[in-house]
């Protein structure tokens, strides 16, 4: 009998199946594992920004009914290092529990281990500490100065990294400025700002949280962990455990976002895998919202100053940028990384002959940075869109104009920027050509007019972006960049799929279903796909800098392609035929031309598990595995373009349109990249008009809660309009290149330019995010921004 | 995020909640729809030994007319006012108001009584209750009082009302030429600044108007230079606008946070005024 005809599902607009469990509830996370004995954590934490501890009492929290025991930092000392970094920066010691300074409001100063939670919290609530206070400093620009506090002994004028000059690595090498100052003295028109791209929580909907679950009979460790990695968690674990890789498992389930800061390994996680192996217990410890605003890494909070070259005719001819980064007061896993992809992609879209860009890290007693969706490239693309807003206005061109005359052209890829990226492929023109249609361009003008005529502050912006994204080839990173995969065909022709891209919110169990009920020629719901378990899925290194599909798809594919190249030759003993000539299709297997020949997929399958006669040179089963190694990133792009109202009498402003064009090549699931995108939007929008994390002079987080830090609400957005081109890439089989982040590096730029663009009659040329109402008021109201 | 251990006691009458929280000398705390207890529990800001549940009382929320007065239970939630027919076509102004408290969540569980008693700064309903002139009815061990919502809230989360008292309802005689304007708070949703307006206009004049302003200073307060000079003019857009101006002016305890500062706050008000004072005025037509 004839099975019914499937249709190719690569590019469909096919739902998300996680999407039912999650709804519904029905998803397992961290907090939903449950273990016989299993005790719970809490932390003691630092209430005040910097500090020596004097004393600690923890009599009263040892005394509390169902306490198991407290240790203070001093004691975790004496079983568990300092906490790991994953760049070549030299980094300050950081305990995950400190115990003798602290450096910011929310630093772990003691760890109770309790029956319950609420028990655990109570205990914590009693420990007492005593800090002789030290002086804080919270602006990035005083704390180089060295006063009045410096952090790390080791870190004169709390320089943690640099000044380090663009193109030159972790190791400053002799740095040759000719180029980019003859740019300048060549130049008609300089445009000069100093830009502050603020500080930002990553804010998932699940906080962050971990079970540690060492077993001394087996001397193994499981330890579960709401982690984007679980991978480089389990490599983390068992250094600082002193277990082998063999002797750890860890599991990643449901994970309810991340944004990226659920690749770092934190303090907490540590902290449980040591003390689990040191009492035989299995611990639990659950951030609440209140810790994740303190203690879950923050982003962004890069201050640049920037100077564009160019001439009259508006030709680019040099880029300046002095960045520093607060990156808070210690380094995690990518925290000294993170900025430096900011030099690397400040050559945006456009062949700018000479860049020079400067980097210095700096210490102060905030949380500590890391990476958060876009992670250096949205604060890349943000001066350098700014930049090129500004010079539009300064020359009068039309912003799209200036934008397009300094395109790196569609035939110059692969192109290697000023600070080092090799572009993959790119055709920028056709980006911006088909957002400005979409948008309306002229007619948009007309209409801002229009407003303006009547009095309405109304503004246009428009941002080019390209990222770097589909991370990354090995030599790039200490993990090791690669993907991994296997596919197996079960006996009874189902598939089981694992893959090393451990999502969080991506929809990978739906894309790479979707590809391999193609590649197979099965139904799609008979494709399942495992992940974010290193007992089941055996090597992987995560999902992070938009890599999934690029990269972990990359290797799903070679791995179908493996097991399918197998199954073919046992197909072609059975019918036989010649393996070349055999078709996959609608869940069977037939010889080319000969449809009635058909084997059922499910049949072939069966022979592979019980070859009664075995082919040649063939060995039973059919389960495939593959490692993918892109040859280099991907660098996805588009053009996002924005319309913005001011309320004249309040500042407030209010988004009226947005078109985003991207281009992340071929496409798997068009639905999911717009999700992607729609999220991306919100949050880069958000952090041009309502997200701020800020503090007061003395270190106290002003924003610790909801109350106080604003994430956007879909009733604070117009209807997205959202196209894509197609530029695929070379690096992978696929073409794709990854659109995890591109929202949020598109948006916040055209955002902040269609602002200034609807000030522009109060003689304004930028004005700093966050765009509070009171600061355009300022602006409104003459005075400074 | 976790509260210090606590009793749960469910009273089943207003009576029943007066004799629990006397029982629990002070320790106790009422909890209506817990939008602004909970949050201060969680973050141990606020420690009560026992929460004493008003939410069920029968009759404890609704609204009615009672000899030409509005009558709005203290348990009535912030959803059911935003939605009332009898006030939106008696009295608009105070359902909207409560239709732009917070967001869903909180007006399905957030109540008329809970946010008068908390009397955060920044709470909406404060402003309406002065422009209404509300009566607030209070029961006790000792029985029953009426505090006029003027002299009701008397700082920063403090009011008028006894450890042992229970904020059963509200009166006012509506106004249908009353609004309220807000300007929100992006992440709470709170006012920075809230306006309410409330009108009588006879033969084209205004006879008389009261204003009420919230979250710009450390309490509500009447806006009575505003009224002043509304008094006996045009009901007009450009009375509003003239006498707008004066919004503001003689507040010297305004708030100022990351948010807005005072001298932004300040200039608001005349603005949320004027917004207040049209919206107010667009309804004479209607
Ligand atoms: C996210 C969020 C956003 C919000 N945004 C806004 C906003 O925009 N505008 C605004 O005005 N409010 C806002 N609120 C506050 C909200 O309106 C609260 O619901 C309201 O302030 C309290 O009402 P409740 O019934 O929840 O009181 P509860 O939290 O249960 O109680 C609050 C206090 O009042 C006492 N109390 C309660 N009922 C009585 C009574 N009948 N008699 C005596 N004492 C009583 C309690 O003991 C407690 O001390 C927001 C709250 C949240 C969580």
């Amino acid at each position: 009998m004839a099975s019914p005809v499937l249709p190719k599902l690569v590019g469909q607009r096919v739902k998300r199946r996680e999407d039912p469990r999650l709804i519904q509830g029905r998803g397992t996370y961290v907090d939903d594992v449950k273990i016989t004995g299993m005790q719970h954590l809490a932390f003691k934490r630092s209430d005040i920004a910097h500090g020596r501890i004097r004393s600690i009492d923890t009599s009263a929290a040892e005394a509390v009914d169902g306490v198991e025991a407290v240790f203070t930092g001093a004691q975790i000392a004496e079983f568990l290092g300092p906490m790991p970094i994953g760049t070549p920066f030299p980094s300050p010691d950081h305990r995950a529990v400190a115990s003798d300074v602290v450096r910011y409001v929310g630093e772990p100063v003691a760890v109770v281990v309790a029956r319950d939670r609420y028990v655990a919290r109570d205990a914590a609530d009693a420990v007492t500490i005593e800090y002789d206070p030290l002086p804080v400093v919270v602006d990035p620009e005083q704390a180089l100065t060295g006063q009045p506090a410096v952090l790390h002994a080791d870190f004169p004028n709390n320089a943690a990294v640099g000044p380090l000059p663009s193109g030159t690595g972790a190791s400053p090498k002799a740095v040759d400025d000719t180029a980019i100052d003859q740019a300048f003295a060549e130049a008609d028109v300089v445009v000069s700002q100093r830009m502050v791209n603020h500080r930002l929580a990553p804010t998932s909907i699940e906080p962050r949280g971990v079970v540690a679950h060492y077993e001394p009979g087996k001397d193994a460790m499981t330890i579960w962990s709401s982690t984007q990695n679980p991978h480089i968690l389990r490599t983390f674990i068992a250094a600082l455990t002193g277990l082998g890789q063999d002797q750890v498992r860890a599991i990643a389930p449901e994970v309810g976002g991340g944004f990226g800061s659920k690749i770092n390994i934190y303090g907490e996680e540590y902290v449980a895998a040591a003390l689990s192996k040191r009492l035989g217990l299995p611990l639990k410890w659950v951030e609440d919202r209140s810790e994740a605003f303190l203690c879950t890494i923050h982003g962004r909070d890069i201050l640049a100053y920037v100077d564009l070259a160019a001439r009259r005719d508006g030709t680019v001819l040099g880029l300046k940028l002095r960045l520093v980064a607060d990156i808070g007061a210690y380094n995690m896993l990518l925290t000294a990384a993170i900025p430096t992809l900011t030099m690397t992609m400040a050559s945006n879209v456009y062949a700018i002959p000479a860049i020079r860009a400067t980097l210095t890290e700096v210490f102060t007693n905030k949380t500590p940075t890391d990476a958060y969706r876009g992670a250096g490239r949205p604060e890349a693309i943000y001066f350098v869109e700014r930049a090129m807003d500004m010079l539009a206005r300064e020359l009068g061109v039309d912003p799209a104009e200036v934008r397009r005359r300094n395109f790196i052209p569609s035939d110059r890829f692969p192109f290697k920027t000023q600070t080092g990226a090799v572009y993959d492929s790119g055709d920028y023109a056709k980006a911006l050509d088909r957002a400005l249609e979409k948008a309306g361009w002229e007619g948009l003008k007309a209409e801002r007019d229009a407003a303006r005529a009547e009095g309405r502050l109304v503004g246009l912006g428009l941002s080019m972006y390209v990222e770097v994204c589909g991370v990354g080839p090995s030599s790039g990173l200490p993990t090791g960049g690669w993907e991994h995969s296997q596919v197996t065909v079960e006996r009874d022709g189902r598939v089981s799929a694992t893959t090393g891209a451990s999502p969080h919110g991506q929809g990978n169990e739906t894309t790479f279903a979707q590809m391999l009920a193609d590649q197979l020629g099965i139904p799609m719901e008979h494709v399942r796909i495992h992940h974010g378990d290193t007992g089941v899925v055996k090597q992987g290194i995560g999902t992070f800098g938009s890599r999934s599909q690029a990269v972990g798809g990359a290797a799903l594919h070679l791995a179908g392609g493996k097991v399918k190249k197998k199954m073919a030759k046992f197909a072609a003993a059975l019918l036989e035929a010649h393996e070349g000539d055999l078709v996959f299709e609608n869940g069977t297997i037939s010889v080319k031309g000969s449809p009635s020949s058909a084997k059922s997929f499910a049949d072939v399958a069966g022979y592979a598990y019980r070859p009664v006669k075995l082919p040649e040179g063939l060995e039973p089963g059919l389960s495939e595995e593959a490692f993918f190694e892109p040859s280099n990133n991907t660098y996805p792009f588009g053009c996002h373009i924005a319309m913005l109202e001011v309320d004249r009498d309040t500042g407030e402003p209010r988004l009226l349109k947005m078109v985003a064009v991207d281009d992340a090549g071929h496409l798997i699931n068009p639905l999911i990249v717009e999700g992607q995108i729609h999220g991306g939007l919100a949050q880069g929008i958000g952090q041009a008009l309502i997200e701020e994390v800020a503090y007061s002079d003395d270190g106290q987080p002003l924003t610790g809660s909801f109350m106080d830090y604003a994430i956007p609400r879909a009733s604070d957005f117009p209807r997205f309009e959202l196209e894509s081109t197609v530029t695929p890439t070379p690096v992978n089989p696929l073409g794709a290149k990854g659109v995890g982040e591109a929202g949020t590096i598109g948006s916040t730029p055209c955002i902040v330019s269609a602002a200034v663009d609807a000030l522009s009659g109060f003689g304004v040329r930028h004005v700093d995010m966050m765009l509070r109402p009171e600061r355009l008021w300022r602006v409104i109201n003459g005075g400074q921004a | 995020m976790i509260p210090t251990a606590f009793e749960y006691e469910r009273a089943t009458s207003l009576d029943d909640a007066v004799a629990k929280l006397a029982a629990a000398g002070g320790a106790g705390k009422l909890i209506a729809g817990g939008h602004s207890l909970v949050p201060l529990m969680k973050l141990r800001l606020s420690e009560p030994t026992v929460l004493i549940d008003i939410a069920h009382i029968p009759d404890f929320a609704g609204i009615r007319e009672v000899d030409r007065k509005i009558e709005i239970g203290a348990g009535t939630t912030h959803h059911d006012v935003a939605t009332s027919p009898l006030l939106r076509e008696r009295c608009p102004a105070v359902a909207d108001a409560a239709a732009v408290i917070g967001d869903p969540q909180v007006r399905n569980r957030g109540t008329l009584g809970g946010s008068l008693a908390h009397a955060d700064p920044a709470a909406d309903y404060p402003a309406v209750m002065l422009a209404v002139d509300a009566d607030l009815h209070i029961k006790g061990s000792k029985g029953w009082r009426v505090v006029a919502a003027r002299d009701f809230v008397q700082g920063v989360f403090t009011v008028d009302l006894a450890p042992d008292e229970v904020l059963a309802r509200v009166t006012f005689a509506p106004v249908r030429t009353a609004a309220y304007a807000k300007l929100h708070q992006q992440a709470s949703r709170f006012a920075i600044v809230g306006v309410a307006a409330a009108l009588e206009v006879r033969g084209g004049l205004i006879a008389s108007a009261r204003i009420g302003l919230t979250g710009a200073a450390s309490s509500p307060v009447r806006l009575s230079n505003v009224e002043a000079a509304l008094g006996g003019q045009p009901a007009s857009s450009e009375t509003a606008a003239a006498a707008a101006r004066f919004g503001g002016a003689g507040i010297d305890d305004l708030n100022s946070d990351i948010h807005a500062s005072a001298e932004y706050r300040r200039a608001m008000i005349p603005v949320f005024t004027r917004r207040a004072l049209d919206g107010a005025l667009a309804r004479l037509a209607g």
